[in-house]
This record gives C-alpha cells, structure tokens and sequence, in this order.
C-alpha cells in the first residue's frame, strides 16, 4: 500500500511532540503490523496503528489529528502488548488526542473529550467520579439526552447508580492535582 | 491477612454488586480488607486520554496513602487495578513523571506499593486448597467462559497479572467452585466498554462478539473481574438485541459472586439481584455439599 504524506511542513510534523509527550521512539517501529493485526477497531479506521506510526515518521502534520483511530481506540493495550519493540502505541494515541484537544482540533464527532472533561469535572469537584453527574452533563453536551434513557428507572431501583454525589474523599487533595496541572498547562508544557 | 483497600468510584454505583461481593467473601474467609481513609479517584480512563501527568499524579495520591498504612493495596476494580500498576511503572521508569508527581502531591513517590487484585489475593495469599476446604456448594456440570479482557493482563510489564495472552487465574478459581471451564479464544479480547458511552455501537459491537465466542464453545454464563465488562457485556445485551437482532440471554457474573454463591453466601447479599440478564439457570445449578 502507498502512504502519501503532504509536503512536509516548516514545523517538521507532529513526530516530534508525540515522541516527547508519550516518552516513546517511533524509529524502533519495522512495520511487522502486529498491533494493526490485534487492534480491535482496525476495521473501523483507514489509518490502523501502524500505518499511523509510518505517518508520523515520515512527517505527518495536524491533518493526522483527524484519523478516526484517535477517537475509536479502545485503549485495550493490545498492539503495546504485542508489539516486538515495546512501542507505548495507546501513550502515541493519548498524544495526539491531547495535542487535538490543545488545537482545538478534536473531530467533532469524538465526544470523547467531552465525557472525560465530563467526567474529570466530577473528581475535581468531588475527589471522586460522580456517574450521575457525569451521564447528565455528557448528554447535555452531546445533545442526544434520549440515548439509554429506558436503563435508568432499573438502575435507579436495583441501587446500580447512586443518586447522591461521593463523599468521603479528600477533594481539597485532588483540586491541588488538578490545579499543578493547570499550571503546567500555563507554562506550555 | 491484611491490606490496604482501594474501592475505586463505580463501587458505590454502578459496581455496588462487585463492591459488596468482595466485602461478603473476605468476611467469609476471615480476610481483612482496610479501606483507605479519604481516597480519591484514580483518573480511570479520563485522564489518561487528557493528561499523562495528571493521570499519574491521581493514581500516585491512593499508593502513598497505603504506603503510610504500610500495606500492599488490594483494588477489586480492574481499570482502577490498571491505572495505579501503570503509574507504578511509569513512575519508576521516567524521571520527568517522577518530578512531575512530587510536585503535584507535594511528596516524592517511588512508584514502590505493591499493587495486587483481589483475585490474586485469593489465589495466591489465601491458596486454592485452603479455599477449597470452606466450600459449601457447587457448581457442577455449569460451563463456565473466564473472561479477562484487558486491563487485568495488559500491559504486561507493568500489569504482571497472569500470562497476557492465555491468563489462567479466573479459571483456577472457577474449577474450585466446580465448575466447568470452557476452553475459548476470546478471553483476553476487548469489551469495547471505554467507548461504552461516547461511540455506544463500538462496543455493542465488540461486546457481542466476545458473547458469541463464549456461547460458540458451549458457555452458559460468562465471569468477570472488571465492572466495565461486566456493564458491557450485561446491560448492552439489550442493545446488541435491537442493532443486531440478537437475543443472547448470557447471565455475565462477577467471579466475587460465583465464589460468593459456593461460600454458601445469600444471592441477595451478593447483589445477584443487580445484574440485567438473570443468572436463574445457573443459581438453579447450584448443588449443596
């Protein structure tokens, strides 16, 4: 198969940034595509991991942050798991959504980010993950409020989603956490 | 017996069943599990996917509080297993990650707790023969799939659960309680459950396809070790009904259950009565002694 790359970019391309962030070395990679062969929803994404390595190392720029692998992966660790050269492939993956969501440029339909904002709002305000809050705020933003909907009065009834928020967590601890991450963010980080 | 005990988040919402099953059986067996004072959410599968720092420095905060009790940690849920054994790992391996959590914490953190799930402290700390002395009934002639998926065994470096590809500790414990283990390929598939709410036909998808593998080698109930598995392969049975016109009526129950049930402990106690497709064949399955 050919892989066609635009013109590499002043900026070199994103192989850079990714190597930094997820602490990996994409030149150990020999294309063997064991992890495309494992991935799980490699039939669900034109570029499967290795291909999305390939793309990096020849210089790949932000046009790679709209593959469908970024917000398909299951972060099941299958293709790290059998890579032959230790290659963190779900840490490359983790990357290129932070760097997306850095530049705003999170396909639209990943509502991914939106959940685990969703979600992280929760144990920051909390110190714990509070489901409830975090289905509700999830659907608000996604809009699609109906999804699931019939499950709710059962789950309620058997006790399988607590109505109250968590308490017994040191939340001061965690907003600390989360504030040091913040200030990471703010130095360019 | 003791240890520190890591709950996690879903213990006290959608894993109430899994959290009180465990609680029930280390009763039973005399294990004493402390629960950490004032724990806080690990980060699960959101902050790792926002910020590998972040990520580290809230799995890192619940491994030095049970580093002050002086205990190894036990942790039942199997994604928050997972996120405190990587931050372990990443913690000893990368000096950034390193200076990263103790300025976040405010304390320095070797990523030294051992980190063990429930199931190997059954298995390995309490020991099968001893196990096997205190049970009261059986589950003879029920065919049982194990079902692993991923973040019990994966990464292997940093999980070192059991063999990655052909894990072998669920059925150890399923033959105890008698049952029959069902030889099958699919137990260290995926479940899809990270995309459980965000690309919901994603892990229908995937889900029904582990049940199908399970019932193609002759399984009646699938056991699991992880709340998202188990809400996968549970409540989206009605869903792979409606997008798939499949009806698989495949009771998926926690392995703290089962061994719950053989103990001689009440359904109700183990909230059987919480998981969506009834497991009524296999409780009718039981036999005493």
């Amino acid at each position: 198969m050919t892989i066609r790359i635009a013109k590499r970019k002043a900026t070199g391309g994103l192989l850079k940034a990714v190597e930094e962030k997820a602490e990996v070395n994409l030149s150990a990679c020999y294309q063997c595509k064991k992890c495309s062969i494992g991935c799980p929803v490699a039939d669900q994404t034109k570029s499967p991991p290795s291909e999305v390595i390939r793309r990096l190392q020849l210089g790949a720029g932000d046009e790679l942050l709209q593959t469908e692998l970024i917000w398909n992966c299951l972060s099941c660790e299958t293709c790290y798991a059998r890579c032959p050269n230790q290659i963190n492939f779900p840490a490359v993956i983790d990357a290129l959504k932070a760097i997306a969501i850095d530049k705003d440029q999170a396909a639209p339909q990943g509502n991914a980010p939106l959940f685990n904002r969703a979600f992280l709002n929760s144990v920051k305000m909390y110190g714990r993950s509070y489901e409830l809050q975090t289905i509700a705020l999830y659907k608000l933003g996604s809009g699609n409020l109906m999804q699931d909907l019939e499950k709710f009065p059962s789950m309620l009834i058997k006790g399988k989603m607590a109505v109250l928020p968590p308490t017994g967590a040191d939340a001061g601890k965690v907003k600390k956490i989360f504030n040091k991450a913040a200030q990471r963010k703010g130095m360019g980080k | 017996m003791k240890y520190a005990y890591f709950p996690g988040c879903s213990a006290h919402s959608t894993a109430r069943d899994m959290h009180d099953s465990c609680l029930a059986v280390t009763k039973a067996l005399g294990i004493e599990l402390q629960e950490i004072d004032g724990w806080t959410c690990c980060g699960a599968s959101a902050a790792h996917q926002t910020d590998r720092e972040l990520a580290v420095a809230l799995a890192s905060a619940n491994l030095l509080l049970a580093q002050k009790m002086g205990l190894d940690m036990v942790v039942n849920c199997a994604a928050c297993y997972n996120r405190s054994k990587v931050a372990n790992a990443e913690v000893q391996h990368s000096p950034a990650l390193r200076q990263s959590v103790a300025d976040s914490l405010g304390q320095a953190y070797d990523g030294a707790v051992p980190v063990r799930h429930f199931v190997e402290v059954l298995v390995k700390d309490y020991g099968l023969a001893r196990l096997r002395k205190q049970i009261t009934h059986s589950f003879r002639g029920v065919k049982i799939a194990a079902y692993y998926g991923c973040y019990l065994v994966r990464p292997p470096d940093a999980a070192g659960f059991d063999d990655p590809e052909n894990p072998s500790i669920l059925e150890s414990l399923i033959d105890v309680v008698g049952g029959t283990n069902v030889e099958w390929s699919g137990k260290v598939d995926c479940c899809g459950g990270m995309q459980n709410l965000t690309r919901t036909e994603i892990t229908v998808r995937r889900s029904a396809a582990v049940i199908e593998m399970a019932q193609a080698a002759g399984a009646e109930c699938i056991v699991v070790a992880c709340p998202m598995c188990q809400t996968s392969l549970d409540l989206r049975q009605t869903d792979m009904a409606t997008l798939l016109g499949k009806q698989y009526n495949m009771p998926v129950i926690y392995i703290t259950q089962l061994l719950g049930l053989a103990l001689g402990i009440s359904p109700q106690a183990l909230g059987i009565d919480k998981l969506v497709v009834s497991p009524a064949t296999v409780l009718q399955a039981i036999k005493a002694g």
